[in-house]
């Protein structure tokens, strides 16, 4: 599948601050700059990891320059970008003390769920801290992909109740949803009497055995094991 | 060579010295006295360097150089780089070297003063500072231009260490912190490694090598057109100098972007100096190890080891022979750990496995488990075998004094064994797994002693932390054994063998 690595609705980065952060990949002066860079990344919906690690980068260097509220903001867009490691990653930079404030530690139990695939949980906490996470737009739709991509990983075919947990939506919205995703991204419904609907998701090398290219080349694959649930 | 000095030809490290002056320790040093093999050492670097004899370079670096602080120099610094000039006609580059060598040797033998470190870095601040404005025509050993990049990433994180432990800086200590705060800052240190690679075109000149118009590997690097391999080199060995940077301080996504110009996958100039190959590969399998890709580590730290068991008898004589042996054991360590969250054995060469079992199999067991020893044991092979982690801030010099210089190794950890408790019960599925090609989640979650939607988060926990981001932004796969939930149509028996691959 090799999904690419910007959830669906982030776009691509204005190269001008690209090239700002690698012509100047040590110099204090560029701060100001990426931290307003941070804030259109959160209007216009794009992502930069490279610019948003410099920053955390002088950051550490300089700890009295650092913004909570940017630190915040990075963070959130990390999130967003999973399954990628960037919440990993900027973590690594952050000092512990700044990373026991109430927020970041909201978000390193988010990002927990997320890890571990406890969608459940991760949506009740995350709307219990919806004040957090509203700041960025986008957010929610960036979990979905995350957590389709997690499912599509793993299932061959999805029972709807599974899903609807995993991205969160139901009923009606959830009709539409996959009827959106069987147009346009090759999602199938399948319909057996009187068991759960499932849906059928794009094969790909993940979980299908047969298209396994080996990503990882030359791996020894030991062991494919099929799975069978049932619903009582 | 203008030297009116009358040196002695022969050997000079062999020559008969006035014991008196020296062996007592620094008790008896006197920075100003030369004694005469030191003479004629000095004057013969000078001259083989002047020549660019780069073999006569380096049997004397690090051959003269070493026997020379053995016999004379075990506890006392080699004589001033003053009383040495007038030997070498005040060379100005010359003596920026011999400082070079000079604190190296007070940090290898003796404990370098505050007041001695910040001078160290005034010297590389003069000597690179040189070599960056193009003024150096010199051919100098690759072993000595990595060991320069080597030694000045070292003496930073050696000051960083320094300066984090307040608690007991003497008053005069704190007074030199104020005094030299702009030593081994950390922009200065980045910048002057980011010049050299800038300076160097190196990154253009491994381009365009790729395009066959440029040749580098082939050389070895050297320049025999009578050009200086000095800029050229130092630029090349700093991209390693960035990656160790960053791993001591946590951004392992742009250390391993600073390595990339440079193609780990083949036989490259990295691999001639064996410092500098271990280097190289102890911090990129370490960068991949926390970017969760296991398989990399695993595929290169396997690589090396077999090198460092076959070809370390050849290097038992050298000066870096100690930190050979100590990287070794570490990234058998940092291996154990990889093939315990990736159980990637096959990738494994024989001999190599045999050294792991020796050292790590009773470890490696317990790290299957997901207890509280099996946690301890993560813990315990991370803390020994870890780059030595760095805050680069200045120190806030107000009381209460606090250290602060093991607060950058506690986060890494912390984070660290925070993903191993997020991958903690992956062991159990794939010890499971790995009976049956077919088997119900209920079935399964009985086993597991956990419920059905517990067993749905944890197997997509393990599809999920089985894949791994690549640079380019895919995702695959580290696993060495795989499943996949089909539907929920029918219970299959527990030893349906059908062969799915």
């Amino acid at each position: 599948m090799g999904r690419e690595r910007e959830p669906q609705q982030q776009q691509q980065i204005p190269y001008t601050v690209e090239k700002l952060v690698a012509l100047n990949p040590y110099n204090p002066d560029i701060l100001a700059d990426l931290e307003n860079h941070v804030n259109e990344q959160v209007s216009s919906q794009t992502y930069s990891l490279d610019a948003n690690l410099c920053l955390l980068r002088l950051y550490q260097f300089e700890p009295q320059r650092m913004s909570i509220q940017i630190v915040a903001r990075i963070l959130i867009k990390a999130l967003m970008a999973l399954p990628a490691p960037d919440f990993s990653l900027c973590l690594f930079l952050i000092p512990e003390q700044v990373q026991m404030e109430e927020q970041f530690k909201t978000l390193i139990v988010l990002s927990h769920y997320l890890e571990t695939a406890r969608f459940q949980q991760f949506w009740d906490e995350a709307a219990k801290n919806r004040h957090i996470l509203e700041v960025v737009p986008g957010f929610e739709q960036a979990i979905q992909a995350y957590a389709i991509h997690v499912l599509s990983l793993t299932y061959q075919k999805v029972p709807r109740p599974v899903l609807a947990e995993a991205i969160n939506i139901e009923g009606l919205s959830l009709d539409k949803f996959v009827e959106y995703q069987v147009a346009n991204n090759g999602w199938v419904m399948e319909k057996v009497n009187g068991r759960p609907q499932l849906i059928v998701l794009p094969r790909n090398e993940f979980n299908h055995a047969e298209l396994r290219k080996s990503a990882a080349e030359g791996i020894p694959l030991e062991h494919v094991t099929r799975l069978f649930p049932i619903f009582s | 060579m203008s030297s009116s000095y009358d040196y002695d030809d022969g050997s000079y490290d062999s020559r008969a010295y006035p014991s008196s002056a020296m062996g007592g320790g620094d008790v008896g040093y006197d920075p100003n006295f030369v004694p005469d093999s030191v003479k004629t050492f000095v004057v013969h670097l000078y001259r083989h360097i002047r020549e660019k004899n780069v073999y006569e370079i380096h049997q004397m670096y690090e051959g003269s150089f070493q026997r020379l602080s053995e016999r004379m120099f075990r506890e006392s610094p080699w004589p001033s780089v003053e009383a040495v000039a007038p030997y070498v006609d005040n060379d100005h580059v010359f003596c920026l070297l011999y400082r070079e060598m000079w604190f190296r040797h007070v940090y290898a033998r003796l404990s370098p003063t505050g007041r001695q470190r910040a001078e160290s870095w005034d010297n590389y601040c003069s000597l690179f500072g040189v070599v960056l404005h193009g003024v150096v025509n010199m051919q100098l050993p690759n072993q000595w231009l990595w060991d320069m990049v080597d030694e000045f990433v070292y003496q930073f994180q050696s000051y960083c260490q320094y300066r984090a432990k307040l608690k007991t800086k003497t008053e005069e200590e704190l007074q030199l912190l104020k005094q030299y705060d702009q030593a081994w800052n950390v922009y200065g240190v980045l910048n002057y490694l980011q010049a050299l690679v800038e300076k160097s075109t190196i990154i253009e000149i491994l381009e365009r090598e790729k395009d066959g118009l440029e040749q580098f590997t082939a050389t070895d690097g050297y320049d025999y057109e009578g050009g200086s391999n000095v800029l050229k080199m130092l630029g090349y060995y700093s991209m390693i100098g960035l990656l160790r940077v960053h791993c001591l301080l946590g951004d392992y996504h742009t250390g391993l972007k600073c390595l990339a110009p440079i193609d780990i996958g083949q036989q490259g100039v990295y691999t001639i100096v064996i410092g500098s190959h271990i280097s190289t590969i102890y911090h990129y399998g370490f960068a991949n190890l926390m970017l969760r890709r296991y398989v990399e580590a695993i595929r290169e730290f396997n690589k090396i080891l077999l090198y460092i068991l076959k070809y370390k008898q050849y290097h038992q004589k050298s000066p870096q022979y100690d930190q050979i042996l100590k990287k070794n054991e570490q990234m058998y360590a940092l291996l154990a750990i990889c093939l315990s969250l990736c159980p990637q054995t096959k990738l494994i060469e024989e001999n190599v496995s045999s050294q792991l079992k020796e050292k790590y199999n009773d470890k490696m067991s317990k790290m299957q488990r997901y207890d509280e020893e099996a946690y301890a044991v993560y813990d315990e092979l991370f803390s020994y075998a870890c780059p030595k982690f760095i805050t680069p801030s200045a120190p806030v010099l107000e009381e209460p004094l606090t250290n602060y210089n093991q607060d950058a190794y506690r986060l890494q950890l912390k984070l660290f064994l925070y993903e191993v408790k997020q991958q903690q019960l992956l062991a159990g599925v794939r010890n499971f797994l790995k009976l049956y090609s077919t088997i119900s989640l209920a079935k399964l979650a009985t086993f597991m002693e956990v419920d059905e939607a517990t067993l749905r988060t944890i197997l997509m926990t393990y599809k999920h932390k089985m894949h791994a981001v690549g640079s380019d932004g895919k995702s695959f796969s580290n696993s060495d054994m795989d499943f996949y939930i089909v539907d929920f149509e029918e219970m299959i028996g527990e030893l349906d063998r059908a062969n799915l691959d």
